[in-house]
């Protein structure tokens, strides 16, 4: 009897695999470079319509705004300083008069860091309002921080009084319980977002003891810079 | 299914209904517990799949005859990989806030088992025109089954649909239902239905074929 041949497993042809591989790579690497050059432009202008919206929101009352930036011992007119740390916004109504200054801050919150901004007026010494650009705490819990309007109502005008002598807030920004807020620079947590709310009250306290001391001396430069 | 229109039909609704990557053969469960705590989240990664599922599927079938098959399943994932990645720009250019909702499983889609499936199972071995097809079926199967889910809980955990309150303000939402027990308690509940559904049609049939007979 014939023995039947065994059909050879197909060979390996390893200049056709490196091939179709490069190849294949080559066209994806085209293909992401011209989605990310298209796409740039638009993703740019959303995320300064994102900070625009935000700013005006937590400062009531502007129709204009200007990038600062805080350096060595000052500030002044900087469109180019880094995000999250150097960078404020001053915002002017229609007749160019200061209405307030727009901070950015973060801290932990339960999930990650959370980012928030937040206005100042510096001449009631008051936060006028807060809203959260980055967050990613639990959806129906944690997110209570930017979706609980009686939890944002406390950054509507929360007491940021500074001590004249010691150039430092008066008091501190603390977060109390649900319902015991007794005094005007005191946060109303929320039940069943305890550590969100209380990151929150934590990061605008260190945000502004250490804000308010570089800025507060040279607001003048502020008020100027708009005429 | 003797004529081709017939059979291009089924290749495209078996996807919808009989081979349902959800309700079905229970894939991609990662997406579907994690986004579709809201009608908009299921929305956006329904179509964000739908897309990336066309087009690899579409790209695969292209180069079945091409692709050698020990370094397949390598070039399927950079063919996914880079529609994931055209994807994940083109939601930051359209909506940073639908962006930031989706986190992370967007760029997940890579290695959704349902996309890297059907360009083994299906694109591989069959023409462009069908493979397509095919992935559409697939992708709106999935999309309607993010939907099933994303209404439920978003009308029950909020007391909204698309962020239009429904219930009004005396609902008291039920948060569970957003977080992630919450999906699955529904996605139980649709399966339930699902197989109830079919098996009354299964029993219908073989009554129907028993009276024939008798």
């Amino acid at each position: 009897m014939e023995q039947q041949a065994i059909p050879a497993a197909p060979v390996a042809n390893p200049r056709k695999m490196v091939a179709v591989l490069s190849g294949v790579a080559a066209l994806s690497g085209l293909l992401i470079v011209g989605i990310f050059q298209f796409t740039a432009p638009f993703i740019e202008a959303n995320r300064e319509a994102m900070i625009e919206r935000a700013v005006f929101k937590v400062v009531p009352g502007g129709t204009e705004k200007q990038v600062y930036g805080f350096d060595e011992n000052s500030v002044s007119p900087d469109p180019t300083a880094a995000r999250f740390g150097d960078r404020f916004y001053a915002v002017y109504d229609d007749n160019n008069t200061l209405k307030g200054v727009a901070l950015e801050t973060s801290g932990q919150g339960y999930q990650d860091v959370i980012r928030i901004l937040y206005g100042y007026d510096p001449v009631r010494q008051v936060v006028t309002g807060m809203t959260v650009l980055e967050s990613k705490e639990t959806p129906g819990l944690g997110d209570k921080i930017s979706k609980d309007p009686n939890f944002v109502a406390n950054f509507d005008a929360l007491d940021a009084t500074v001590d004249p002598g010691t150039g430092d807030l008066a008091h501190s920004i603390t977060v109390v319980k649900n319902g015991k807020k007794e005094h005007a620079w005191e946060i109303d947590g929320i039940t069943g977002a305890t550590i969100s709310s209380k990151a929150i009250g934590a990061m605008m306290d260190q945000g502004l003891k250490t804000s308010l001391p570089r800025l507060l001396p040279h607001l003048d430069k502020l008020k100027k810079a708009a005429l | 299914m003797s004529t081709p229109t017939n059979e291009s039909l089924d290749v495209f609704v078996k996807g919808l209904w009989r081979e349902n990557p959800v309700f079905v053969m229970l894939l991609g469960m990662c997406p579907v517990l994690a986004v579709t705590n809201s009608v908009i989240n299921a929305l956006a990664m329904g179509l964000a799949t739908l897309f990336v599922l066309v087009m690899s599927s579409a790209l695969v079938s292209l180069l079945r005859n091409v692709i050698p098959k020990q370094v397949r399943i390598a070039t399927y994932i950079v063919i996914i990989a880079t529609f994931v990645t055209v994807v994940d720009y083109s939601i930051q250019a359209i909506s940073l806030e639908v962006y930031l909702a989706l986190g992370a499983f967007i760029q997940l889609i890579v290695v959704n088992c349902i996309i890297l499936g059907r360009a083994e199972a299906f694109a591989s071995k069959n023409g462009i025109g069908k493979s397509i097809l095919d992935a559409l079926g697939m992708g709106i199967g999935f999309t309607f089954a993010l939907l099933c889910l994303g209404g439920v809980r978003e009308l029950l955990g909020n007391g909204s649909l698309l962020d239009i309150n429904i219930l009004g303000p005396h609902f008291e939402p039920w948060s569970v239902m957003i977080l992630p027990p919450g999906g699955f308690f529904v996605l139980g509940a649709w399966l339930l239905l699902f197989s109830w559904l079919k098996e009354r049609s299964e029993r219908r049939k073989t009554e129907k074929e028993a009276s024939h007979v008798g």
